[in-house]
């Protein structure tokens, strides 16, 4: 075995001076759940381990006076769930994390690294994507934003540039009238990957949708937001003819695999279903009936 | 390679070890500390038989580096019960024989014991999705679950 380094530093500045020396042979630790699991599986092989769930910047969730929301990269789904306003604004965005694996998982896991581990099958992703997150993300050359719909590259790939590491997510703020949801199709009740996930977050005002975003995962080879979807729930009321448009500007987007979990076509299906149903309770919580 | 020394709180003692920077908290407990009651069912987090808690959240102990216990505190299994006394949920299954081969029953203990002091009163559906990250590959779950449902109800008319 080689040298491994730990380190745990307190501050974002010292994260990213180590992450930059080690020239790509370091990994970010916040809850570990996939790190560790490859590194047991030999998949990933870290000269330096940096453990950044000492750094408050990113460990933290704070409401800002306008209503958006930082969430820092390492909060995990438990600590989430405990706040006491994130899923009243957000339950979307909370019942995605919260779907990630089992309780002792959620004491650990975070949806930075839900995102930063790259899988299309991401829970967290479509519904930070209908949300509309902002990622704050640190380098070597400073701090930049990125919309988090622009962050996957690709099945395990992120676009994040060499050195840079996400530093949390930025919801915006809510105008009334607004709800999100999330579901996602697998065979069983729990502990299961999504076979294919759908996040819609809507704005409503007297029963017109004024606002819309769609996310959808697991049908890509990244997460997607579907663009046509929102814009054919945009100015509806949520009608037969708007809503068959946005499930079938759902469809149209997936890109899917064949795998043992869902075949192209099955999943091509199902993001049309999933869409009417998320948009069903995105609906009713923006209207305050859910 | 260079050890690492941790002092850390584990079932309210104040302990310290070496470990790697790459050995799992599961590893120190098992191998360096003599704490063999955590089990280790799949390493990779999906069977729940090595439950601990890290001040007081229930978690796996093959997903935590040992190096990031410094300064915080652990619960094990071994500090379940009160001596000779055993915790409420140990007792009743024994009573209601919720366990076979047992492997599985230290990390079931610890996860129902997290779940009851934060919902001392849940239904049969909260304990099955709560318990949905522990494997049993013996009882089938149904002697499990209603042993948690049994002591919770005996453990509310004694409060």
């Amino acid at each position: 075995m080689t040298d491994i380094r730990y380190l745990a530093p307190p501050t974002l500045d010292e994260a990213v001076r180590a992450f930059a020396a080690a020239q790509g042979a370091a990994r970010i630790l916040a809850g570990g759940t996939d790190l560790l699991v490859q590194m047991r599986n030999g998949m990933a092989r870290p000269g330096t381990i940096i453990d950044i769930k000492k750094i408050p910047e990113m460990t933290s969730i704070s409401e800002a006076a306008d209503g958006s929301f930082w969430v820092g990269a390492a909060v995990s789904g438990a600590v989430l769930a405990e706040h006491p306003r994130f899923g009243t604004v957000w339950p979307g965005v909370l019942e995605a994390i919260n779907l990630i694996g089992s309780t002792q998982v959620q004491g650990r896991a975070s949806a930075g690294g839900n995102l930063c581990h790259g899988s299309p099958a991401a829970d967290s992703v479509p519904a930070m994507v209908a949300a509309g997150a902002v990622l704050t993300i640190a380098g070597p050359n400073g701090r930049r934003t990125l919309p988090v719909e622009a962050f996957p590259a690709g099945p395990g790939r992120t676009n994040l540039a060499a050195g840079e590491i996400l530093v949390g997510f930025t919801l915006p703020a809510r105008p009334a009238g607004s709800g999100d949801a999330y579901l996602r199709m697998i065979p069983r009740t729990e502990m299961d990957i999504a076979v294919v996930g759908v996040g819609v977050s809507l704005t409503m005002a007297g029963g017109v949708v004024t606002a819309a975003r769609v996310g959808l995962g697991a049908a890509a080879p990244t997460v997607l937001l579907v663009a046509d979807a929102a814009k054919a729930l945009v100015g509806s009321k949520l009608d037969d003819a708007a809503i068959n448009a946005a499930a079938a500007a759902c469809s149209a987007a997936c890109k899917p695999i064949d795998d043992k979990r869902g075949t192209i076509v099955y999943r091509t299906k199902v993001a049309a279903v999933l869409l009417k149903r998320a948009a069903a309770i995105a609906a009713d919580r923006a209207q305050g009936r859910a | 390679m260079a050890k690492l020394h941790v002092t850390t709180t584990i079932n309210g003692e104040p302990t310290e070890f070496l470990c790697d920077p790459s050995q799992s908290m599961l590893d120190v407990l098992r191998n360096t500390l003599g704490l063999t009651g955590s089990k280790e069912g799949c390493g990779t987090g999906d069977c729940g038989s090595c439950s601990i808690t890290l001040d007081g959240r229930l978690t796996c102990s093959c997903l935590v580096l040992a190096a990031e216990v410094g300064g915080r505190e652990i619960t094990t299994i071994e500090g379940m019960a009160q001596g000779d006394e055993l915790h409420p949920l140990q007792q009743k299954f024994l009573e209601m024989a919720a366990l076979q081969c047992g492997i599985c029953t230290p990390g079931v203990l610890m996860a129902a014991r997290a779940l009851l002091e934060k919902n001392p009163d849940p239904t049969e559906t909260e304990v099955r999705f709560w318990l949905a990250g522990n494997l049993c590959r013996c009882t089938g779950y149904d002697k499990i679950v209603r042993a948690v449902l049994e002591t919770a109800a005996e453990m509310r008319s004694a409060a």
